[in-house]
């Protein structure tokens, strides 16, 4: 798709490639740390999908509203979710954005319409309905999204949001990130012969686009066109995003499943932040301070989280309910 | 008699009984693994390495790849089933009969008695369960209570390899649905396993050990913290008799009732949150059907009334613990 990066003034594009830096940055980070064994659970990193969650969310406000999934990270920052509160989640601790109750899989920040990310693969897609419900009745231009994977296009679920958004023609998108695998499954076999995912949209009934998840531009166009649709007042929509994933499924997946050489080249031919600086137009030296700005916050983050204090036992106890 | 651990013990006891009965069949998300990669199905062997080898002995036919859809992987498990087969489904996590929860509660569980007594529903459900890896609050649940509250499911919770082959094989013999929950930090745990063909009749609990001053009934991997428990205690001198109920659904009522009968003081300790857990279930039972027996009022150990939380330090405040079982059998040795 052509692009006229002209549409985007300087401020945008850095600020878009800032927050690419930053997902980039902030994963790449936590692979590192989590060979330290500080961080618990699992953790899903988003290395690799920048694109997507920047070239969706930098056409968003506050006020629009997204529901993120087990690889939440990059949703979170693109959203604008205070970096170093997360960190902390991450990590466990108690001034961690949740508390530390949540961890890596259930980042949420209202406030600014991060509605949640989520463990169970598939939850996201009806909530994003709801949101969508909400919006239209605020009778504002806001709409709700739910990112979901190519494997979580397989959740019935999900089939029944794509449905319901149409019939109740509510302003909800539905971002799906072809990463081509779902844990150690490959694309090719879990979502069948029927085509992409995006027909599975059309098939519902909602107007759908394609795009390059690895690229920035290709994304941010194809979702400019989505939402001009969309806060038209004309239902739901659909994309899917044709990207990679540059890690495992979780850190400590061996990838058995990964063809010979296949990382090599995904990192190659498929890093956006490679791909923004051959086509942004924008001096390196400019992306270059930024990464430098950017890798100081997060050694900043790093060491915010490794320092914060723990919970103390009785913490377990807070937040169960509003009032019992 | 062979030493290995349960992930062995499961994946054995699936190969023997997969050659065994050829209408068994094995569906799940990554059962296998590495369907339409380039690295190929037998590349993973199940996300919990319980089902390593079998896809390459019993193709892809019997082992079944499925994308994420709990909800047709546990409906077409039903419809094999009522169909002849005997399918072995597998939840991931058990949290996920949250997607699934009709076809568990409204369909499998209901088929012989709605249908009148002449049809069956044999399906295994794998559900990997449990607290203990800091996976938070959707990841890490015990829902065994909640089953086993479904009539026409039976329920089971093997605690040692031996156990895990024989419950298994006789989920696999039966002729009933049955929900075998697997808890993820004692895939690990080793012991010795029988040879050959092993069943373990359920609704019979084993007797972990015998101390004759209080009865310790603990579920799932909460019977290796009774033990800790009850090894302190030990050293003490005072004794524990341990009751791991092995299955929840048939209960062995008489297997605790007797040894209350015996110490008169029972603590119950449950990996859930107390309201409507087991513990209250068979501390109930004891209430109602061995009263005259207790020489003190029962005690719960449970987690407290609240979801699964991800830091190290809450989930360690969440989870049950070995001080916590020895303060309540302290609490109901020095009662009154
Ligand atoms: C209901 C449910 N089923 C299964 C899982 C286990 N699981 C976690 S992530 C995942 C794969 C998701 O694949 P996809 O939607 O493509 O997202 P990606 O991991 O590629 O970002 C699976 C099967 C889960 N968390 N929830
Ligand atoms: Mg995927």
């Amino acid at each position: 798709m052509a692009f006229a990066h002209n549409s985007l003034s300087q401020e945008a594009l850095l600020d878009a490639y800032r927050r690419m830096a930053t997902i980039r940055q902030f994963e790449e980070r936590l692979h590192e740390e989590i060979k330290t064994g500080e961080i618990p659970g699992f953790t899903h990193l988003y290395c690799g999908q920048e694109a997507a969650a920047v070239g969706v969310c930098s056409h968003l406000d506050d006020e629009d509203m997204i529901v993120s999934t087990h690889r939440g990270h990059g949703h979170c920052i693109a959203k604008g979710c205070d970096v170093i509160a997360m960190m902390k989640e991450i990590y466990g601790k108690r001034d961690g954005l949740c508390k530390g109750r949540g961890g890596s899989m259930h980042i949420a920040d209202t406030k600014i319409g991060m509605l949640g990310a989520n463990g169970i693969v598939g939850a996201g897609a009806p909530q994003a309905v709801g949101a969508a419900i909400a919006a239209k009745m605020d009778g504002r231009r806001k709409v709700a999204i739910a990112f979901s994977g190519d494997g979580a296009c397989n959740q019935g679920t999900t089939f029944e949001a794509m449905n319901m958004a149409v019939v109740l023609k509510v302003p909800a998108i539905f971002v799906f990130e072809n990463n081509h695998y779902s844990e150690h499954t490959g694309y090719s076999y879990a979502v069948g012969t029927s085509g992409d995912i995006a027909s599975r949209a059309e098939a519902f009934g909602m107007k759908a686009w394609r795009a390059n998840g690895s690229d920035f531009f290709d994304t941010y166009a194809a979702f400019g066109d989505l939402l001009a649709h969309v806060r038209g007042g004309h239902g739901p929509a659909a994309i899917e995003l044709d990207t990679e994933r540059f890690y495992g499924h979780f850190e400590g997946d061996p990838q058995r499943y990964r063809g010979p050489g296949e990382l090599d080249r995904i990192r190659a031919e498929r890093d956006c932040l490679i791909a923004f600086r051959q086509s942004s137009g924008i001096a390196a030296d400019a992306l270059d301070s930024i990464d430098a700005e950017v890798a100081a916050l997060i050694d900043e983050a790093v060491t915010a989280a490794r320092a914060a204090p723990v919970s103390e036992p009785a913490h377990v106890l807070e937040d169960v309910y509003a009032d019992y | 008699m062979a030493i290995m651990n349960i992930r062995d013990a499961i994946n054995r006891t699936l190969h023997d009984e997969m050659e065994r009965d050829p209408n068994i069949i094995l569906l799940g998300e990554d059962v296998a693994g590495g369907a339409g990669t380039a690295g190929g199905q037998e590349s993973i062997g199940g996300i919990w390495g319980t089902s390593g080898g079998l896809i390459g002995k019993f193709g892809a036919d019997r082992v079944i790849d499925t994308p994420i859809s709990e909800s047709a992987i546990i409906g077409a498990a039903a419809g094999a089933a009522l169909a002849g087969k005997r399918p072995v489904a597998e939840l991931m996590f058990a949290d996920f009969i949250g997607v699934c929860a009709d076809q568990i509660i409204n369909q499998i569980a209901k088929f012989r008695y709605m249908f009148g007594g002449e049809t069956a529903c044999p399906v295994v459900v794998r559900l990997i369960y449990g607290a203990g890896m800091n996976a938070a609050a959707q990841h890490s649940q015990a829902f065994y209570n909640l089953l086993t509250s479904v009539p026409g499911l039976k329920v089971v919770l093997p605690t040692t390899p031996a156990d895990a082959k024989g419950l298994l094989t006789e989920a696999l013999h039966g002729q009933d649905p049955v929900m075998f929950f697997e808890h993820k930090a004692l895939y690990t745990k080793k012991g010795e396993v029988p040879d050959g063909p092993y069943r373990i009749p359920f609704g019979h609990a084993r007797m972990v050990r015998e101390g004759g001053d209080v009865t310790i009934v603990a579920l799932g991997r909460m019977v290796s913290f009774a033990e800790k428990a009850a090894d302190a205690l030990a050293a003490q001198g005072i004794g524990c008799d341990i009751i791991d109920p092995r299955t929840t659904s048939p209960l062995d009522e008489e297997a605790i009732l007797d040894s209350v009968e015996q110490t008169g003081r029972l603590v119950v300790v449950d990996e859930s949150p107390p309201r409507c857990s087991l513990a209250r279930d068979i501390i109930g039972l004891v209430a109602e059907q061995g009263f005259t027996s207790l020489k003190a009022p029962p005690r719960m150990v449970t987690a407290p009334h609240t979801p699964i939380p991800f830091a190290r330090e809450l989930e360690r405040a969440w989870l049950p613990s070995p001080a916590h079982i020895e303060t309540a059998v302290r609490g109901v040795l020095d009662w009154g």
